[in-house]
Order: structure tokens, then C-alpha cells, then sequence
């Protein structure tokens, strides 16, 4: 039973549809930036994208070849960990689907790491069958670095940790291993729509 | 990099407002009374909830400002003037009053005085309050951390715990203050934003390895972060928390 706190109400309009936001989430415009460390500025000469780990052939594609890549534009909603969400955020991004076509992996994991040491854990199928993409551009611009530019992921149904800026490539694991906020008191899997957002909820 | 241990779930406790005291204009550090508080570490945060009569429910996260302290935490809260839940903490909640909280949430922005020094800690405006949790258990722990704050304010009146920081000064903890919209006649502090030949006069060289705590809006940490980068400092020893005005 939770405690009824006398004068206070709603003060935000409710301006969203309920079955869009998740509990305990509130609906902002801004975009709010939230990250462990100084922002990373990898030149794209230097980036490059790989996916290594348990997949025979290790895949790596500089800047222009990631580039030449088919692309999507997907919108979706996005959930922050912190309490905000953001309806209908447009980004442009390669499909991980792309990005594993024909490998053949005995992987049931997979880790995100990125430029500054960032790492993010999930089960591999939460990334494949159209569910994440590789982002390079954010409502029509290219992805400012605080916000993970010059590429970003974008699994957009677990809290927005989940989609780890500067990323740089994937490691398919046939274990789980658990990232950074994972091993700092976050869940281990990170559905907002069951509330997922410490250890034990 | 050790996670914090967490046993089972962070249930949802009753919180009982048992003190409040005016900061600033527009900022308020309530204490509360948790009973079965588990204690915390310096620089973990907490989500609060709040429940509308009509079953509105709204949670936020809160910097603890206190050291560890039995059942007590206290929570510095900026008044956000279009805000939802901080005009009700700092306008409406009262003494004897109770809300739900639970945590404690976090553990990579934390210091422990077993890590001691040296210590660069980078504040702007409302971001003092992990920074603050951190500088209190310094000083309760008897640890001799040489330990640096920089602390950006807008105003002399802005200063968030201004007394406290004052007494505190010195023997090991140095607070050096930056005003960046008008300063006081005969202001010794800094007159401007933070910016890299400030970092480098008041903060360890990179070759002493700080461990180097940056809190404040994000337009300040992504400054600061950068400008410590390009100072020299390994990126890896610089751990940011940003607040923005969203979250009011």
C-alpha cells in the first residue's frame, strides 16, 4: 500500500498514450545525455565496427564500408533507466540483422563494447529479428557525440543503457557476461515495461 | 570495478521527513528518517515516490548529500520552478510527513575512504550533492585524502552549503569557489566558468592520478570532462553523474 502524499497531483499534462509509457516513467521533449565518463571523439578514419567472439570469421567494417551498408529509418519510443522516456524518436541506423547476415554462431549472448570502456550485456536474440540497430543519425542529423556519434545502438524495448553509445563492436559469447551498470546495481536484463532497473526487481 | 551487493530486490520503504532546511532561493536538503535504512556509500543515489490521492504515482532519483548515518539521509532538492515532484519536496513537505524511497542505487560514482587520494572533485550548482556525501565522509571517517574541490555556483548567494564548506577547509580538503554570473565585492574565488588552466591550477597534476569526480548539468560536465582530457588526465579516472533540468 503506498503512502498517499496529501496536495500532491498530477502536474504534467498527460499528453501520451498510457499503453507508451512504462511504470514509473514520465514523458520529456528535451533528449537529456547521461554517461559514466568524458565523451569519447574517435576520428572515422579511426573507427572502425567489428563483431568478434564466437563466430568463425571475425566481420569488420571501417566508416565507409559501415556507410555503404543498406540503412533504415525507424522511430520508436526510448526509455531511460533514470525515469524519462521520449515518444517517437526518428533515427537511421543499419540493422543488426544486416550486420549478422549468414553467420552461423553458436552464441546466445552478446556484449556491446564501446569507445571509453563502456560494455553492455544481453541475450543475443533481444538484437536480432529487427529488434536493434547500429544508429549513425538522430532526426535527420548526424549523431552528435554526446550522444553516441559517430554510431550508437538503438535496442529501443530495454532501457536506453542498453543501447551503448560509441559503440564499436559486438562479442557474441556463448555466456553471459554482465556490463558495466550490470555489474554496477543495474539489471541484468532491463525491461522497462516490467520495471526492471535494479538488481533483484 | 566491484558492483555494490545487493541483497534481493530494493523494496519500497516509508521515509519520514524529520528535518528541512533552506539551502539557497530555489534549493532545500530535507532529512528523513529511514528505519530500515541498510546504509549507503558516498555518491549513490535513491528513486523517491511520490502517490497522488487519485493514485497518480511519480518517482524521481536523488544524489544522497549525507555520509552514512544510521537510519538518516539527507536529499538536496533544486526547485524546479514547471516541475512535478520537486516544488511539491520543496514547497509542500513538512516535518513528520512521510514519503516512499528506495535504494541505495549505484555503484561506480562512489567513493570509499579506503581508496583515499588524491581526490578532484568538479561541482556545478546541485551536483555538490554526491560530491558533498563524499567530502562528509572524508571528514567523519578521519581520512587524510588530499582532496580538491572546485565547486561552480551562479551567485555568492547560490552557494549550496556554503557554512559547512567553509569550517571544513582545509587540512587536506581544499574548496576553491567559481562564480559565474557576478561576483561579491572583494571575491577572492574564481569569476568565471570552469574552464582547463582553472582545472590545472587547482586540481593534482595527471601524473598524481586523481580520482576525479565530475557532478553537475550536463552542458558543465561535458566541459569539464573534456577539458580534464585534454589536460592530460587518463579518461578512465574521471567518473560523471549529470543532472539536467529534466527530472524536476
Amino acid at each position: 500500500m503506498s503512502i498517499i502524499s496529501r496536495g500532491f497531483r498530477r502536474r504534467r499534462v498527460a499528453d501520451a498514450p498510457p499503453d507508451r509509457v512504462p511504470p514509473g516513467q514520465y514523458v520529456i521533449r528535451d533528449f537529456p545525455v547521461l554517461s559514466a565518463g568524458p565523451t569519447p571523439h574517435t576520428p572515422l578514419e579511426q573507427w572502425d565496427f567489428s563483431i568478434v567472439g564466437a563466430i568463425d570469421e571475425p566481420r569488420r567494417w571501417t566508416w565507409e564500408e559501415f556507410r555503404a551498408l543498406p540503412s533504415q529509418e525507424v522511430t520508436r519510443d526510448i526509455h531511460c533507466v533514470t525515469k524519462w522516456s521520449k515518444l517517437d524518436t526518428v533515427w537511421q541506423g543499419v540493422s543488426v540483422d544486416t550486420l549478422l547476415d549468414g553467420v552461423d554462431t553458436s552464441a546466445e549472448y552478446v556484449v556491446q563494447y564501446s569507445d571509453g570502456g563502456y560494455t553492455t550485456n544481453l541475450p543475443l536474440e533481444d538484437i536480432t529479428g529487427g529488434k536493434a540497430w547500429v544508429a549513425f543519425a538522430y532526426d535527420g542529423e548526424p549523431l552528435h557525440s554526446e550522444h553516441g556519434g559517430p554510431a550508437r545502438m538503438l535496442v529501443p524495448h530495454l532501457y536506453f543503457w542498453k543501447s551503448a553509445k560509441w559503440v564499436r563492436g559486438l562479442r557474441l559469447q556463448t555466456w553471459d557476461e554482465p556490463g558495466f551498470w550490470e555489474t554496477n546495481g543495474y539489471h541484468n536484463y532491463g525491461d522497462p515495461w516490467r520495471e526492471q532497473r535494479y538488481w533483484g526487481d | 570495478m566491484a558492483g555494490t551487493a545487493v541483497l534481493g530486490r530494493l523494496t519500497w520503504q516509508a521515509a519520514q521527513v524529520v528535518d528541512v532546511v533552506v539551502e539557497t532561493r530555489h534549493v532545500k536538503t530535507i532529512t528523513f528518517d529511514v528505519p530500515d535504512w541498510r546504509g549507503h556509500r558516498a555518491g549513490q543515489h535513491v528513486d523517491i515516490r511520490l502517490t497522488a490521492e487519485d493514485g497518480y504515482q511519480a518517482e524521481r532519483s536523488y544524489s544522497i548529500a549525507s555520509a552514512p548515518d544510521g537510519s538518516r539521509l539527507e536529499l538536496t532538492v533544486v526547485r524546479i520552478d514547471d516541475g512535478e515532484v520537486s516544488p511539491y519536496l520543496t514547497d509542500e513537505l513538512q516535518r513528520g510527513d512521510q514519503i516512499e524511497l528506495r535504494g541505495p542505487i549505484g555503484g561506480y560514482f562512489v567513493w570509499e575512504p579506503s581508496q583515499g587520494g588524491p581526490l578532484l572533485l568538479v561541482a556545478g550548482g546541485s551536483g555538490i550533492a554526491p560530491l558533498m556525501a563524499m567530502i562528509r565522509l572524508r571528514a567523519t571517517a578521519g581520512s587524510d585524502a588530499q582532496t580538491r574541490l572546485l565547486f561552480s555556483s551562479r551567485s555568492s548567494d547560490d552557494i549550496i552549503y556554503r557554512n559547512e564548506l567553509d569550517q571544513l577547509n582545509g587540512g587536506g580538503l581544499q574548496v576553491v569557489h567559481a562564480l559565474t554570473d557576478g561576483q561579491p565585492p572583494g571575491w577572492t574565488g574564481y569569476a568565471r566558468r570552469v574552464d582547463a588552466e582553472m582545472l590545472a591550477e587547482v586540481g593534482p597534476s595527471p601524473a598524481e592520478r586523481p580520482r576525479t569526480y565530475v557532478c553537475g548539468p550536463t552542458p558543465f560536465v561535458e566541459a569539464v570532462a573534456e577539458a580534464l582530457v585534454r589536460l592530460g588526465h587518463n579518461p578512465r579516472t574521471i567518473k560523471t553523474e549529470r543532472f539536467g533540468p529534466t527530472g524536476g
